[in-house]
């Protein structure tokens, strides 16, 4: 067998349905940022820890270098070019970033994103300690963290007056 | 004019596209028949290389070219350039682009792989045989220049490369004379930058020839493009450089590395666009780092625990090159008082090559060191007097009648150190303000119940905003919106929020219509780079020069215009108005007429454009300091330590930009509680290194750091037009030592003393049960 | 940072699997990931086939069985974080879990995935021998049960041909009602533990320990069940007295020792996580 033989997958991204062939050593951060050109979503380590590379998949957050672009196929991802409205109008975790000032260089801040919107939607009672421990698989080296727990406080307290 | 931005914190124009996925860092760049770079990197601390084999790479799938130094012609036989030579450098040794006939340190590159993707050419790489010869390493800073230590460079005859000595005053005679004298030795060990984003460039030769483009996230663009230049014998202006959106510098970003040689070297040698995008394991093994330092000290001190002096000795570990010369020797030197008031310092430094990865600034440079040993030997003399820790640093601290203030050493340059403005005592007055009373009786509360909390502090000088200049053009569009351009290159800090303020309350426009274009030597022409937290005083005063210069042509031009007295006329709202009518000018309108149509001339003594360029020289540093204030509680069953509060006093002169500066503060004081606590860069004693994933070099995250409790000084520094002062690293500097005297506090039952940094939780329980029998003698 | 290249297969039952495994050499199973695709990124695990279980439909499961829990090796962590069997009959395995990585792992994180992979300091390995677990493997020739007692062979080795795989795990969880305690030190949160600590704790009528089981890792390549704190305790009073006499047990473990942790260090981290996690055990079976 040809190792690098391509497979054909489909899945669905930020809305968009998508068919590509991948070869199978394909990690699905390098499947986002080059077949699909979303480079939004960041590879700070490629080695699972830094969180950068966090995606939304199938309505929970993995670690796109940790996984194999073959193994989305069928998925429904949701990166964060994904997260604010078709119309623009953006997530409150992104309104609120930019309020509080939670990034500064701006490249783990997908990451961060990705992890801070899926945990809100789940839990908008979530309180500062459950944040911290949400963005412990996030590292920031510009921040220092306060200021994003400060967003994401105000993201949650947003959406539960929403919701 | 009335500051409607400066001093507000504005949310910065940066964040849109970076909070929506569409920021452009250098790995979202392709241009158009790119190939992917893979090193080829050695696996030795130290070794000869006999040779090197590439037949079987360049046959694997995909691979394009594989380069050795010896394959391009005699172009890649240089030593790299040194940017700051010295004198006093006995040995100048810097890398080659790839390594010629031997290595010097685990990661060192040996030769670049070419191929269609980032992933066949690791797979080349792997299959690139090099026959080596280990030769032992030096790895043992405090032996390194013992004779028969092993040596870093083969052809060396010693691990030598300088030897600093600095300091002013009497030592001898203060020495003899001192009611007390206590000594010391402290080591600090590197770290890492760790930019969540690594290095990495783009090049794209021109097609016509001897020209390229370089997208490079690099600090320092104007120094790529230099040293390029000088190195390849190319015009300068045959290279542009860009620096697109940058993922965190820190220091390590501000050296002109041997990839971006190699790369541009082999995008030449092939024609061909080339990527390379350092990886996590390579920024571990080649990315510069920093702290490592042994020093040996001395300090005097009078009967009430004023500091009179100190001396001693300092091993600092260059690593195998200097890629910055001896700057964090000089550094460390030129900073040693911090905010102390002595008589005398009597300081010698030993810069020494070591076969780990080369040392040059990391936020602070030398500065956290220095401000460690000397924040360290104050509380050794509190401890050993009795003193409260505070009334020590209150009685040795430089007062502000002393301003300005000569510390008795010299800067790099060779010029005297003069501090600008302060009030030391006052910011350690302001943090306990902030920090409260009641500590000393909370402590012993707790260890009442078996609980042992402590509190340290630190303070810190730092001198910001060097030399030499940093420029910037302002041009008012046609639509009147403001187009500013400078060389100052940002990797975070908002500097186009900070500009864009600065401006629009010059030239009395909406923030938001300012438009900043930075860090590209095709944009502007000069500039120096992002270092020394200088961007702020020296690119913010550039600003402030441009948009006055346009400010001035605006209102005489509108002048003639309205046919008003020039005293009459202000800016507000994008016009030149008359005060107190509704007769008024726009911007844009002024600047279409000053951009000339056909046939009409000019107005008479008026250049076309509406715009101005002007560079800042920063001919004197101005001086920040602050105080933190660190309580911790440590778990002697386990060694854990939890810090509780930390709180910073902070005086950087006028605030541009509060929130920004407030978010420079707790970034910094983070990355000084990971060297404190989390971050060690571990070497075998053969050189390898073996903290090379972040599951073993352990970086600061959200789940134990801190709330960061900031207060504001405002001493405003009279060296620039703006009052400000540097704020990128003033976290950074302190942070070490107050967290270690803090949890040295908490273990002072045990008679703890802790004399290095980082500590890991079983450290701490090694020393406490060191310390144990020691209190059972009792 | 990118994989070696590798042929690729995605069985969709352990029939398949297996018959997959007893052909292929050089083989890698990519479970959930969250170990093999970090060694794989960094080249060093360097297999000629990964085979991927993550499409076999029937190995994600929690099932009451006669004696205990049954999981399906490919259960994620995130899972068994939610499932209500667990949190009634295993409730500190929700608890050591809370330990392991973060949320972004434990979505694909699975309990089958983690006791292959063996880090002497991992959680669920621990909870598994905390209680008498029996992992279930399928092979060629059938399906075997191991006990997780002779489930580590060594470093990082578990008990399994080239040609089985991990199918299920059986936990033997306790009947009746009974106190949990699961302690765990790390450098920072979501790091794999230096030590962790595990403890189960039943009391009689008369509010004596009658049951008790203590399970730690890290201080060696598997996990140890400390059975002579547990003798110990047994048939004795639930006091303090008595917890720190048995965690003191743990100060005479042989333990590993490395480049950064020492052997004196993991016994002194044993011995106050046993006593923290006993005390815990023995307040939550006070109810």
């Amino acid at each position: 067998m040809d190792v690098e033989e391509k497979r054909r997958i489909s899945l669905v991204v930020n809305g968009r349905k998508i068919e590509r062939e991948v070869s199978p050593r394909k990690h699905l951060g390098d499947f986002l940022r080059e077949d699909l050109r979303l480079t939004g979503t960041h590879l700070g380590c490629e080695h699972g820890v830094c969180g950068s590379c966090t995606v939304i998949a199938d309505g929970v957050l993995v670690r796109s270098c940790l996984m194999l672009a073959i193994q989305a196929d069928g998925m429904v991802l949701r990166t964060v070019e994904g997260l604010a409205e078709p119309d623009g109008t953006l997530h409150p975790i992104q309104e609120a970033f930019h309020e509080k000032h939670g990034l500064q260089c701006g490249f783990c801040t997908p990451g961060m994103l990705t992890t801070l919107a899926a945990v809100i939607e789940e839990n908008p009672s979530i309180d500062e300690a459950g944040i911290r421990e949400a963005i412990s698989g996030n590292i920031c080296r510009c921040t220092g963290y306060e200021t994003i727990v400060d967003a994401a406080l105000s993201a949650a307290a947003t959406m539960r007056q929403g919701a | 004019m009335g500051a409607r931005y400066f001093g507000a914190s504005v949310r910065r124009l940066e964040d849109p596209k970076l909070i929506t996925g569409r920021g452009t860092y250098v790995d979202d760049i392709s241009v158009a028949g790119m190939m992917h770079v893979a090193f080829v990197r050695s696996p030795h601390a130290h070794a000869t290389i006999n040779s090197i084999d590439a037949s079987m790479a360049r046959e694997m799938p995909g691979v394009h070219a594989v380069l050795a130094a010896d394959d391009f012609e005699g172009k890649a036989d240089k030593p790299m350039i040194l940017p700051v030579p010295a004198p006093i450098i006995k040995q100048a040794k810097t890398q080659y682009p790839l390594a010629r006939g031997s290595v010097h340190h685990v990661g060192d590159p040996v030769a670049v792989v070419v191929a269609e993707t980032r992933a066949l050419a690791e797979d080349a790489a792997a299959m690139v045989m090099v026959d080596y010869d280990p030769l032992p390493a030096s790895v043992d800073l405090a032996h390194a220049l013992d004779p028969g230590a092993p040596l870093a460079h083969a052809d060396s005859p010693d691990n030598l490369i300088a030897t600093l000595k600095g300091g002013f005053g009497d030592a001898a005679g203060i020495f003899a004379k001192a009611p007390h004298v206590f000594t010391e030795r402290l080591e600090l060990h590197r770290g890492g930058c760790h930019s969540m984003e690594c290095r990495g460039v783009v090049v794209r030769p021109d097609p016509m020839g001897g020209r390229f483009e370089m997208w490079n996230s690099t600090q320092v663009p104007y120094m790529v493009r230099r040293y390029l230049a000088q190195y390849l014998g190319l015009e300068e202006n045959a290279i542009r450089v860009a620096a697109p959106d940058v993922g965190g510098g820190f220091g390590p970003k501000a050296v002109v590395y041997a990839e971006e040689y190699a790369v541009s070297l082999a995008a030449l040698h092939l024609g061909i666009p080339l990527k390379w995008i350092e990886d996590r394991r390579e920024h571990f093994v080649a990315t510069t780092q920093q702290r490592d330092q042994i020093w040996d000290l001395e300090v005097a001190a009078d009967a009430d625990g004023r500091l009179l002096a100190v001396r001693g000795t300092c091993l600092h570990d260059n690593g195998a090159y200097i890629p910055y010369g001896i700057v964090l020797a000089a550094t460390a030197m030129a900073a040693f008082p911090g905010p102390y008031a002595l008589e005398s310092v009597d300081v010698t430094i030993h810069s020494i090559f070591t076969n780990m990865v080369p040392n040059t600034p990391v936020r602070g440079a030398a500065r956290p060191n220095t401000c460690f040993v000397l924040e360290r030997l104050v509380d050794l003399v509190a401890q050993k007097l009795g003193l409260d820790p505070a009334e020590v640093r209150r009685r040795s601290y430089v007062r502000p009648d002393q301003m300005p203030y000569t510390t008795g050493m010299k800067a790099r340059d060779g010029s005297v150190v003069a501090y600008d403005s302060g009030d030391y005592q006052g910011c350690l007055d302001l943090a306990f303000a902030k920090y409260g009373a009641d500590f000393r009786a909370r402590q012993a509360a707790a260890r009442a119940e078996g609980r042992y909390l402590g509190m340290g502090m630190a303070s810190y000088v730092e001198d910001t905003g060097l030399a030499p200049f940093e420029g910037a053009t302002i041009r008012v569009q046609p639509d009147g919106k403001i187009h500013l351009q400078t060389g100052a290159a940002a990797q975070g800090q908002g500097h186009k929020t900070v500009f864009a303020q600065i401006a629009a309350d010059l030239l009395g426009v909406r923030f938001e219509d300012v438009t900043v274009e930075a860090a590209d030597t095709a944009a502007f022409p000069l500039g120096i780079g992002t270092v020394a937290s200088r961007v702020a005083v020296v690119g913010g005063s550039s600003v402030h020069m441009a948009a006055t210069e346009v400010r001035t042509k605006a209102i005489k031009v509108g002048a003639t215009l309205l046919e008003a007295s020039e005293s009459d006329l202000e800016l507000e709202g994008g016009f030149v108005k008359v005060a107190g009518t509704d007769r008024k000018i726009g911007l844009g309108e002024i600047a279409l007429k000053l951009n000339g149509l056909f046939g009409s001339p000019m107005m008479k003594g008026v250049e076309p454009g509406l715009a101005a360029t002007s560079y800042f020289e920063a001919r004197e540093l101005t001086f920040a300091n602050g105080s933190n204030i660190c309580e911790v509680e440590v778990d002697v069953d386990t060694g854990a330590v939890k810090i509780l509060r930390y709180v910073v006093a902070h005086d950087c002169g006028k605030l541009i930009n509060p929130m920004l500066v407030d978010g420079q503060i707790r970034g910094g004081v983070v990355h000084g509680i990971g060297n404190a606590l989390y971050e060690r860069m571990i070497y075998d004693e053969s050189g390898q290194p073996l903290t090379t994933n972040y599951g073993e070099y352990l970086l600061p995250l959200a789940s134990e750091m801190p709330r960061i409790e900031i207060v504001h000084m405002e001493s405003p520094s009279p060296r620039n037009p703006l009052g400000v002062k540097g704020a990128g690293e003033g976290g950074t500097i302190p942070a070490a030592a107050a967290v270690i005297a803090a949890v040295e506090d908490a273990l002072a039952p045990f008679d703890v003393r802790i004399k290095r940094h980082p500590i890991s939780p079983q450290d701490i329980v090694e020393m406490i049960d060191a310390g144990m029998p020691a209190l059972a003698a009792e | 940072m990118k994989a070696p290249p590798f042929a690729y297969h995605d069985p969709r039952s352990v029939e398949e699997l297996t018959g997959l495994l007893g052909t292929l050499e050089n083989v890698r199973i990519l479970a959930g990931g969250q170990s093999l695709m970090p060694m794989l990124n960094m080249r060093y695990s360097m297999p000629d086939h990964v085979v991927d279980i993550n499409r076999i439909a029937d190995l994600d499961y929690v099932r009451r069985v006669e004696g205990g829990l049954r999981i399906g090796a490919m259960t994620r962590q995130r899972t068994l974080e939610r499932d209500p069997l667990v949190a009634q009959y295993a409730p500190v395995l929700v608890e050591a879990l809370h330990w392991v990585g973060h949320v972004q792992t434990r979505s694909r994180g699975t309990f089958g995935g983690s006791l292959c992979h063996l880090d002497p300091a991992s959680e669920q390995p621990c909870v598994a021998a905390l209680f008498d677990a029996t992992l279930h493997v399928a092979g060629a020739r059938g399906e075997r049960d191991v006990s997780i007692h002779d489930w580590v062979l060594g470093y990082m080795t578990p008990a399994i041909e080239p040609d089985e795989a991990l199918v299920g795990i059986t936990l033997r969880t306790w009947d009746g009602p009974h106190g949990y305690g699961f302690e765990e030190f790390a450098r920072r949160h979501g790091d794999y533990a230096i030590v962790a600590a595990g403890a189960l704790v039943a009391l009689d009528g008369a509010g004596k320990i009658s049951r008790a089981a203590i399970s730690i890792a890290g201080v060696d390549v598997k996990p140890i069940r400390l059975t002579e704190a547990e003798t110990m305790l047994t048939g004795g009073p639930a006091d303090a007295g008595a917890i720190a006499a048995a965690a003191e047990v743990a100060r005479g473990l042989e333990c590993m020792s490395d480049a950064q942790i020492s052997g004196d260090y993991r016994r002194r981290l044993a011995t106050t996580l046993t006593r923290r996690a006993l005390d815990k055990a023995v307040k939550r079976a006070r109810g």
